[in-house]
């Protein structure tokens, strides 16, 4: 298939930034090519498929039946000790859905050609176009061919291991601590306690600072999933495998159907992610929640706005990184500064032990902690809270605990 | 030894490359490539897979 040469924007990863990205540019007029490494836009997935209401909402989803697998209005936390939490989410309107990821991804590619953006597959991007510090195009080797497509703006959505943001002198590379190892089968014929809720097991024996997680995608299938400090000395698929193994009895009758691996950014945005001529959006700026390691939602809204700084830098023909760091600065007031605080979070609640974790899970039980209160911790809001209560349950945190009230 | 990749494990999720301070990993759509010159046998690579498809061997 033969395409263009010149256009105004080329956008390098079809997932969710990316055809995001390319729906907002083409709604303004702006010709639109998106290149994508595979063959197939969707899979593999790297990704636990939730996505929760706010995101639907700001994303202007619809959610069809066709993507849309399992609504959740709850979520159960299992202590170490085994200790059950549940909260209801829904009560207070913070539901969401687990998603046919794959399927979405289709759909909206096919949103973004009905409105005037080209796809190309199977196209590895290996370098970029550059004159001086700008980049002015990228370099595709597709068909067995070494070609050169040019454009006014390039927008790297490919992913966490983004190579783009690399080869335009970005310094994406993650430190080995600030990131997750993640693994997971997708399973059918689970027992599945309630479709609506969420689960997420904690505790050093099940996953090492993360957790294991059981997202339902129907009455019996779902995603089964672990997260671990990427510097664990044991592997996610090991520790993996040693849970569902030890939970032999409710997994004896079910099976896979897919496998799923992935490194899952937890700590702050790339340092600066506009350069001359190119804008990383989503995963490729680790623009992802760091206390759950979500990704999808804040991809979408982060390719809105460099829909509309890369639009207005196209037609004002100044695309240098000076007046493309009005997209920097319009999501770091939007998003940056709840992004640091539930970073906060994190860094207190990866410091928690089993024995600590059990006392949040009998705080609640008891009524002393709001399950509510759980849940804002995921938005970088509460943990004032956990703190003075914890440290009234367990005056032995206090030292540790009081320095994160400070910070 | 600069990093080895088992390609009958390796899922290809790209992790790797993502933690590479040196960028000596690229996959490839369905192959990860190792620039043996390029790698500084940190072991980065190695503890962050997700499958333990990559050995590094110091010395």
């Amino acid at each position: 298939m033969n395409y263009e040469k010149e256009w105004d924007v080329i956008i390098v990863g079809a997932g969710p930034a990316g055809n995001m990205a390319a729906q907002e540019f083409a709604k303004r007029g702006m010709k639109a090519l998106v290149i994508d490494r595979k063959q197939q836009i969707g899979p593999p997935k790297r990704c636990g498929e939730g996505l929760s209401i706010r995101w639907v909402k700001i994303g202007k989803l619809k959610p069809n039946p066709r993507w849309a697998l399992q609504e959740i209005t709850g979520a159960t936390l299992v202590a170490p000790n085994g200790e059950k939490v549940y909260i209801d989410t829904g009560s207070t309107g913070q539901t969401g859905y687990i998603i046919e990821r794959s399927q979405w991804e289709k759909m909206e590619a096919e949103k973004a050609i009905r409105s005037g953006a080209k796809y190309m597959l199977k196209a590895l991007v290996t370098g970029l176009v550059m004159e001086g510090k700008a980049v002015k195009g990228v370099k595709v080797s597709r068909e067995g061919k070494e070609e050169e497509y040019y454009a006014k703006l390039v927008v790297a959505c490919d992913g966490v291991d983004s190579m783009v943001g690399r080869y335009a002198g970005l310094r994406t590379a993650m430190p080995l601590g600030e990131c997750d190892s993640g693994y997971q089968y997708e399973m059918a014929n689970v027992p599945i306690e309630n479709p609506n809720y969420m689960e997420l097991y904690f505790g050093t024996n099940v996953a090492p600072r993360g957790y294991v997680w059981v997202f339902p995608k129907g009455k019996d299938v779902a995603n089964v999933g672990i997260g671990i400090s990427g510097d664990s000395a044991e592997t996610a698929k090991d520790c993996l495998d040693a849970w569902i193994e030890a939970n032999h009895e409710r997994f004896k009758d079910a099976s896979i159907t897919e496998i799923n691996a992935g490194v899952i950014p937890v700590t702050k945005p790339v340092g600066e992610f506009v350069g001359d001529g190119i804008m990383l959006v989503g995963d490729a700026a680790r623009m992802v929640n760091p206390i759950h390691g979500g990704g999808m939602g804040s991809a979408l809204e982060a390719a809105q706005m460099a829909a509309e700084v890369g639009t207005a830098a196209i037609k004002k023909g100044d695309t240098s990184k000076k007046e493309l760091m009005a997209y920097q600065k319009m999501w770091q007031e939007k998003r940056g500064g709840e992004f640091k605080k539930i970073l906060h979070v994190r860094h207190f609640v990866e410091k928690l032990n089993d024995e600590q974790f059990n006392i949040v899970a009998d705080l609640v039980k008891k009524g002393e902690l709001k399950p509510e209160m759980l849940v804002d911790l995921g938005h970088g809001k509460g943990l004032a809270e956990l703190i003075k209560a914890l440290v009234k349950a367990s005056p032995s945190i206090t030292k540790f605990a009081l320095s994160f009230l400070k910070g | 030894m600069p990093a080895k990749v088992n390609e009958n494990t390796c899922m290809h999720c790209g992790g790797c490359t993502s933690v590479c301070p040196a960028q000596a990993l690229e996959l490839q759509e369905t192959v990860l490539v190792v620039d043996t010159d390029k790698c500084i046998e940190c072991g980065n690579c190695q503890k962050v897979c997700p499958v333990g498809a990559i050995k590094v061997v110091k010395g």
